[in-house]
């Protein structure tokens, strides 16, 4: 079985957000980049599962970014990949990053495509279902659980209000969240191991983008706690009720 | 040329956010000055023509039993295609379940630039461009959708529903539809809970309640005000509370009207899923807990002697 694990960089989840050039661009000075957290924790490690249950099972990473990826890549393939593709490219547009990876993708044969469910920068939850669009391939999203049996996935996906059980014949594409597997740390073994696997450089196709983004803006700041006393907790009922007018 | 928007719904009944989606898509309808007009499939028994009140003129329906459970790649063939037929411009989701799994498909399909995450009308002053939630919340992005047809997915309570008086013309759209290769083998709804991201008042807790046996003043005081129940991380991590419940960065993200943390110090990644919030009140007996910072309301009190209060308070305004 021959698995794509889709990863991307993100700032580290407590990083602070600000920008430059008029607010056009992330001020990435200082800024620890972490894998997208979806794309390691559930999709990677839930890939990495399945090949500890399958001796024979390949997990290549994909992500399309500049040379500062590599070390997030390296991590990926401490954790648990056998070989990553890095296209050497960078946007914010879902199009144009699915497409690159559609491109490589249809060349490799792969039984399984897994993605995050969204990256914590651009919140874009769409690269998963461009993904299979293009590649004509069925889609499962917002995935909870992920099994696989004689060539069939039995997934579990979120609805609003419950859960729901799917099951598609490989290969398929799945973006996957919380509950597909729990976070690991890498292991001194994989870290040295990782060093020598290979990780292939590509140069992107030519493909427009669908989009752009035209400026950044920060949320007004908060106008600070209305702090009520302890013994008047039926204060804070009236205030929600008469002066927010949400209750 | 028109604005298509994607009516949701479950079992026959049409999802709430798909109220707000109707009336945010008849204001994009006015703003370019052309026609809302909405598509549905799958059986419905709610009255379609009282989409009418949302500002919709016109109900599209595709009727095929094939359309009854979500096989993201079957239902966006037949909404691109219905977008076709219909000449529509404008294609608006919710950025719900469905809308995520659907509104980039149907967006490759029509070659057309997709915000994901919109939380305000679009601005076609100058192009068109939408602002969305980008860094979990953190900050907002305009994006500029650079083709000629335009797919937004709006977050659910991000617009008002406006409600008025209409009636939708409503006919059948006849589309072909093709077998899903994705089979529903079950489906299993949470019965009796509000779904956590269409809840508009969310009641939280967090290790500050020591212990799941210590629950119910959560929900007590979440079904006195008729909310929603969530919980942090570390809650859903050490099982006292089921996973779906997790709100923050890496579980859901919400955005009610009010949200209410008890016992949640308010870690930036918990912060990232609830900062949307209109209203947050925080309960915490430690005053330097980071989560005042980022609230509306505090009390800075044990929990377990304040929130049962609280609930009391609830109950009495409203005649329980």
């Amino acid at each position: 079985m021959k698995i794509l694990v889709c990863i991307t960089k993100s700032p580290d989840t407590t990083a602070k957000i600000a920008f430059t050039d008029n607010n056009t661009k992330f001020a990435a000075d200082g800024v620890q980049w972490i894998i997208n957290p979806y794309d390691e924790w559930y999709a990677l490690v839930r890939a990495i599962e399945l090949k500890e249950a399958d001796a024979s099972a390949v997990i290549h990473l994909i992500t399309v970014g500049a040379a500062d990826t590599e070390p997030i890549i390296r991590k990926a393939l401490a954790l648990g990949g056998d070989e990553a593709i890095r296209i050497n490219a960078e946007s914010s547009d879902s199009f144009y990053i699915a497409s690159q990876i559609a491109e490589v993708a249809k060349e490799g044969s792969y039984d399984l495509i897994f993605t995050g469910k969204e990256t914590i920068d651009y919140n874009g939850s769409s690269v998963g279902g461009m993904l299979a669009e293009l590649l004509e391939l069925p889609y499962i999203s917002l995935a909870t659980k992920f099994d696989i049996a004689n060539g069939q996935a039995t997934v579990i996906r979120e609805i609003e209000g419950g859960e729901e059980t799917n099951q598609a014949q490989l290969p398929v594409v799945v973006s996957c969240q919380k509950g597909v597997a729990e976070q690991r740390i890498p292991n001194m073994k994989g870290i040295m191991g990782a060093r020598s696997k290979p990780l292939k450089v590509i140069d992107p196709t030519t493909i427009e983008p669908l989009t752009s983004i035209k400026s950044f803006e920060l949320p007004p700041a908060k106008s600070g706690v209305k702090l009520i006393p302890a013994d008047t907790p039926e204060e804070l009922v009236r205030l929600l009720h008469e002066e927010a007018k949400v209750i | 040329m028109s604005v298509l928007i994607y009516i949701d719904q479950s079992e026959g009944q049409i999802k709430k956010t798909s109220f707000e989606v109707a009336s945010y898509g008849a204001k994009v309808a006015e703003l370019l000055g052309t026609s809302a007009e909405a598509v549905i499939l799958g059986s419905v028994s709610d009255d379609l023509a009282a989409l009418g009140n949302y500002g919709i003129s016109k109900v599209h329906t595709v009727k095929n039993d094939s359309l009854n459970h979500l096989d993201a790649k079957v239902f966006a063939k037949v909404i691109a295609e219905a977008a076709t037929s219909i000449g529509a411009k404008v294609i608006i989701f919710s950025n719900n379940f469905t809308g995520k799994a659907i509104a980039p498909i149907v967006s490759v399909k029509l070659k057309a630039g997709l915000v994901s995450g919109a939380i305000a009308l679009p601005d076609v002053s100058n192009g068109f461009t939408v602002k969305k939630n980008v860094f979990s919340g953190k900050a907002f992005a305009n994006v500029s959708i650079n083709t000629d047809i335009k797919i937004i997915a709006l977050n659910p309570n991000s617009y008002p529903v406006t409600a008025t008086n209409g009636t939708a013309q409503v006919s059948e759209l006849n589309i072909p539809v093709e077998s899903p290769k994705i089979k529903v083998t079950a489906t299993n709804k949470l019965e009796g809970e509000i779904s956590l991201s269409e809840a508009e008042l969310v009641v939280s807790g967090g290790r500050g309640l020591k212990g799941p046996e210590n629950w119910s003043i959560v929900t007590d005081l979440a079904k006195a005000l008729g909310a929603a129940t969530a919980c942090s991380r570390p809650v859903a991590d050490s099982g006292w509370r089921p996973h779906h419940e997790h709100v923050g960065q890496t579980g859901l993200a919400i955005a009610p009207n009010l949200y209410i943390a008890i016992g949640i110090s308010g870690a930036i990644q918990h912060l990232a899923g609830v900062n949307r919030s209109k209203v947050i009140v925080v309960i915490n007996k430690d005053p330097e807990a980071p989560f005042f910072k980022a609230a509306d309301y505090g009390i800075v009190a044990d929990a377990f002697e304040v929130v049962p209060k609280i609930t009391e308070a609830v109950k009495k305004l409203k005649h329980l």
